[in-house]
């Protein structure tokens, strides 16, 4: 038998004129996603990438998976359609900060409720990139970006705490340009049981003049006898930092701790997995509790018609139900 | 018995305080009535509120089919002294009253529920008669018309059955005073008490001590007033089935019914009334048998996967994600809908036109309820046709079907899912609260009826010369529909025009053939959609007087034009079911020859007036509209038509009856 062919990054990527501005921490996260679904060897037509309306979700029509650009801010409930009508497929959704955070954020919190089994990854860049740089829910209160005409009114929202409180059973943060690492993030979010959330840091070039590359890799601080920047981001994982919930009793503390370590911003910015919890039953669970071969047999997978066109549902049990004679 | 009795012809209402469980003992009234062989058609009113507002259930209950309610009123079953306040001056002169003696004496003012208006009204009608403004003042006019009172001892009657079934707290069998209304009522009305015990243990089928209990108290009320009032001419008899299997059911299940069998398998909503029945019905139901299959392999395909199915019934958090999830799930091939009212589908919009233009197979059950905004939630209209033809920004190509009554809800329901997939596109099931709410004595559907057809797709990979191109241009403008997940087949969608793949585009040339292949598609399903489910015809093809409507007003226009036939005056009743696209030719073909044509709409602008006049040239002659909330019945449609036929009526009549 002839062995699988070996799918490579150039197989998840499309023909198609990438319009983003040079520099984008966009294209970061993408390559990104093309590395995993490679390294993953996920077959690309079993794969659904869903996502809003931004620059960020542009990203599908880059990808040779299925691709699905939906609305702004709806993602998530497309996304959740497509995962419970047919669960075996691999679904990830995307979509910008504004997306997932401002008109979404109706979705981004129930999304935490239901706790689908599938990959959300927000772009996080300070602005609505597509329409031209006001400010988005993740920029703080009185930052002033070159695209704003006077400082920001509104506070900033963490996406990373929101997650938490709606009930993302993995939480976790990426730099865009820390590839290697992103790659392990997203694995990993594919691979977890349940829904989990990825908020990616990624610098606008175009709109967002403080939360740049520059700032982010800390060149603005070099250290003080060789000159090299000091990074504001540090990952997690260096520092012994354990996200998981192995037990119910550590519920409390390992939230405590994700809530701690997620407050961190501005001299420390903290990037890796920051929660991780497989002890909540996923949606799909839950269904399969009431309707027993749901997972079997879903929405997708069923057959509702013989060749002849006939139904093969049998209401003869509901109908005797409300008969009168 | 003094008079001629007056057999299996009744209108009966029983109210109450909303949470009292008068919705349960309509059930029990009309299942029993039905389970005699009787055609019954009831129709539900409530307020916006849980408990304490007052609801009522009106019942008919006939010989032959009926379809609609009428005005009159020939019993009136009351426990509280707001249903006899609200409802005893409609009660017909040779009708009867049964009511609580202990609440007799209930001042109009100790019913705060009661709005001013009504009260006003009241009060004046009761000053005329020289009358004080007690329960008793106005049960006594009723009287002076010849109307049978009936008084009941609520109390002492629940404290026997406490007695006997040791209970100790009476607030704990409470609700029973709707069983002794109930009972009363088939009492007075000499019908056979075991067709109501019957009814009772179907309604309480999971009780059976409830059920065992409330038939030996109910017995009580019923003997209280069996054989003491000869003089009431009213009686209800049991006539058979004649061979004929029948259900009893409302609007909703049925069209929950007509979806499960069509295939539905995902259908997500967000709460609202009145569409979330249906909902809740299907979900109490999920769990779907299959059929066995045909002993015959060569009659169908004998590996068709027999394993039990299910329907996966999704509550979301707005009517936004219900729409965009029921869009996701059918990307994977899923039969898929949401159902939804005005407020919940003003929602809805953007998904409508992202499924447009990504001809995604998307059916949304739209009930309509009195708008604008929340309206009056839980009355009835047919406001939204507008709506539902311009939903969303953009041409963005829709099928509009509208259902006129439970059997045609229950076949669209499955029917809106072929015209989905076989159009690539979102059919908008337009039904409303009173066929939703109003349940109906009909045959038992015949499931062999229905067929599906799942249109041109895609299930055993692309095998194409090129490859697969989800939006290829064709010339019907139907292209090949690939499924997420399909090996071969891969696609791209966007809300963006887009190229024959699914990437975005802006070219100029582009735009314009994807519109119009986009747009081609209903110029087939114009062409291959039946003329029955286009347009219904009834009664006289050559009258000069035609009557143009849509929806739920059918039954109230059939029985009407019944009723009128009976007195020698000839109508011809167009019944519109496509809304979009528009079947121009028919409706202009029924119409020409009219010299008058009648629009009747449960709306204040006359909106299907205005598209027959948009796609046909053709402009009704006359109006007749209601938008007081209440459906229309056939006593007062009769009345208006019977003033056209006369000659006299102005152009546009407004319907003003309603409780
Ligand atoms: C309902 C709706 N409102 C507004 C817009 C306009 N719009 C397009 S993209 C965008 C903001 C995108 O910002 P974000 O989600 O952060 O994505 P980014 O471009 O930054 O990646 C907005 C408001 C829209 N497409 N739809
Ligand atoms: S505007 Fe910002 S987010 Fe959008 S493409 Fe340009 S750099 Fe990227
Ligand atoms: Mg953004």
């Amino acid at each position: 038998m002839a062995s699988k062919p070996v799918l490579k990054v150039a197989d998840f990527q499309t023909e198609v004129h990438n319009d983003w501005c040079p520099g984008c921490g966009d294209f970061g996260i993408l390559r990104s996603i093309q590395m995993t679904l490679a390294e993953m060897q996920l077959d690309p037509s079993n794969v659904a990438i869903v996502s809003g309306i931004g620059c960020s979700a542009k990203t599908v029509h880059y990808v040779k998976t299925y691709g699905i650009h939906t609305l702004h801010g709806r993602p998530l409930p497309f996304a959740t359609g497509v995962k419970l009508a047919n669960p075996g497929l691999e679904v990830v959704a995307c979509g910008g900060d504004g997306d997932g955070l401002g008109i979404g954020a109706a979705h981004f919190v129930n999304s935490g409720r239901r706790n689908v089994d599938m990959l959300y990854i927000i772009f996080d860049n300070g602005v609505y990139g597509l329409t031209k740089g006001q400010a988005s829910p993740t920029l703080r209160l009185g930052v002033k970006i070159k695209s704003l005409p006077a400082p920001n009114l509104n506070e900033g929202v963490n996406p990373l705490w929101l997650s938490l409180a709606a009930g993302a059973t993995w939480v976790g943060r990426g730099y865009s340009y820390d590839i290697k690492h992103l790659v392990s993030l997203i694995r990993q979010g594919i691979e977890h049981k349940g829904y989990a959330f990825l908020d990616v840091l990624q610098p606008c070039p175009t709109y967002n003049n403080l939360n740049t590359k520059e700032w982010f890799g800390g060149e603005d601080r070099k250290e003080e006898n060789q000159g090299r920047p000091l990074p504001r981001v540090y990952k997690l994982e260096g520092t012994g930092y354990d996200p998981v919930v192995h037990s119910e009793d550590e519920l409390d503390a390992k939230m405590a701790q994700a809530m701690m370590r997620g407050r961190e911003w501005g001299d420390k910015i903290p990037i890796g997995v920051f929660y991780k919890n497989e002890l909540v039953p996923t949606y799909e669970e839950r269904i399969s509790a009431r309707v027993p071969n749901f997972l079997k047999n879903p929405p997708a997978k069923q057959a509702i018609a013989d060749s002849k066109g006939r139904p093969t549902t049998d209401l003869s049990r509901l109908l005797k139900s409300l008969a009168v004679n | 018995m003094t008079q001629t009795a007056k057999v299996n012809e009744l209108s009966w209402i029983v109210g109450g305080a909303q949470g009292s469980g008068v919705d349960s003992s309509a059930t029990v009234f009309a299942r029993a009535a039905a389970s005699g062989g009787l055609h019954v058609y009831g129709k539900r009113e409530y307020y916006s509120n849980i408990m304490g507002e007052h609801s009522y259930f009106q019942v008919r209950a006939c010989s032959r089919p009926i379809r609609s309610h009428v005005d009159t009123l020939n019993l009136l079953a009351t426990f509280d002294a707001e249903t006899a306040f609200r409802h005893a001056r409609n009660v017909i002169d040779d009708g009867a009253i049964i009511y609580d003696s202990a609440l007799a004496g209930t001042k109009l003012d100790d019913v705060p529920t009661i709005e001013a208006r009504l009260r006003a009204d009241l009060q004046t009608y009761l000053v005329a008669r020289g009358l004080g403004f007690t329960l008793q003042d106005l049960l006594k006019s009723a009287a002076d018309r010849g109307v049978t009172l009936v008084p009941l001892p609520y109390a002492s009657l629940l404290t026997q059955v406490a007695d006997e079934n040791h209970i100790d707290q009476l607030s704990k069998i409470s609700r029973m005073v709707n069983m002794f209304a109930v009972a009363a009522s088939f009492g007075i009305l000499g019908y056979d008490y075991e067709l109501m015990a019957k009814a009772l243990r179907d309604v309480f089928r999971s009780k059976a001590e409830v059920a065992e209990m409330n038939v030996r108290g109910a017995r009580k009320a019923y003997d209280l007033v069996r054989g003491k009032y000869d003089a009431y001419p009213y009686r209800l008899e049991p006539i058979g089935f004649n061979g004929e299997r029948r259900a009893l059911m409302t609007g909703a299940q049925a069209i929950g019914l007509g979806k499960v069998l069509g295939g539905m398998r995902v259908q997500t909503y967000y709460p609202i009334t009145p569409a979330s029945d249906e909902s809740e019905y299907i979900e109490a139901n999920q769990i779907v048998n299959v059929r066995e299959p045909a002993a015959d392999p060569a009659e169908e395909e004998s590996d068709v996967a027999r394993e039990t199915g299910s329907v996966l019934v999704m509550q979301t958090e707005d009517e936004i994600a219900a729409v965009t999830m029921a869009i996701g799930a059918a990307l994977t091939g899923a039969r898929s809908a949401t159902c939804t009212s005005g407020p919940g589908f003003c929602l809805m919009m953007e998904g409508i036109g992202w499924a447009g233009i990504n001809e995604v197979p998307l059916v949304i059950t739209l009930y309509q309820r009195a708008g604008p905004s929340t309206g009056m939630p839980t009355r009835h209209e047919q406001g939204d046709l507008r709506f539902a033809l311009h939903a969303g920004h953009g041409d963005s190509p829709r099928i509009i079907l509208a259902s006129g009554d439970f059997e045609e809800a229950f076949h669209d329901g499955a029917k809106a899912f072929n015209w989905a997939e076989r159009y690539q596109t979102t059919v908008i099931h337009l039904v409303d609260k009173a066929l939703a709410n109003s349940n109906g004595t009909m045959p038992i559907f015949d499931p062999d009826q229905v067929r599906i057809d799942r249109g041109e797709l895609i299930t055993d990979g692309w095998s194409g010369r090129d490859p697969y191109k989800r939006f290829a241009f064709t010339e019907s403008g139907v292209s090949p529909r690939a499924l997420l997940g399909h090996p071969g087949t891969m696609f791209w969608n966007t809300g963006d025009e887009h190229d024959e793949k699914g990437h975005i585009t802006e070219d100029p040339v582009l735009r314009n053939l994807m519109m119009e292949k986009r747009d081609r598609k209903l110029d087939l399903a114009a062409r291959e959609i039946s003329e029955s489910d286009k347009v219904n015809f009834f009664g006289d093809r050559t009258a000069e007087t035609v009557v143009v409507s849509w929806g739920s007003t059918k039954g109230a226009l059939l029985d009407a034009i019944d009723a009128l036939e009976r007195e020698g005056i000839k109508l011809g009743f167009l019944q519109i079911r496509l809304a979009n696209p528009f079947p121009v030719e028919l409706v202009t073909r029924a119409l020409a020859r009219a010299k008058s044509i009648v629009n009747v709409e449960m709306n204040f602008g006359a909106h299907m007036g205005g598209l027959i006049r948009e796609k046909t040239g053709i402009e009704p002659t006359h109006h007749i509209l209601k938008y007081n909330g209440r459906p229309m019945s056939s006593t007062e449609l009769a009345e208006a038509l019977r003033v056209i036929a006369k000659g006299k009526a102005p152009r546009k009549q407004v319907l003003t009856y309603g409780v």
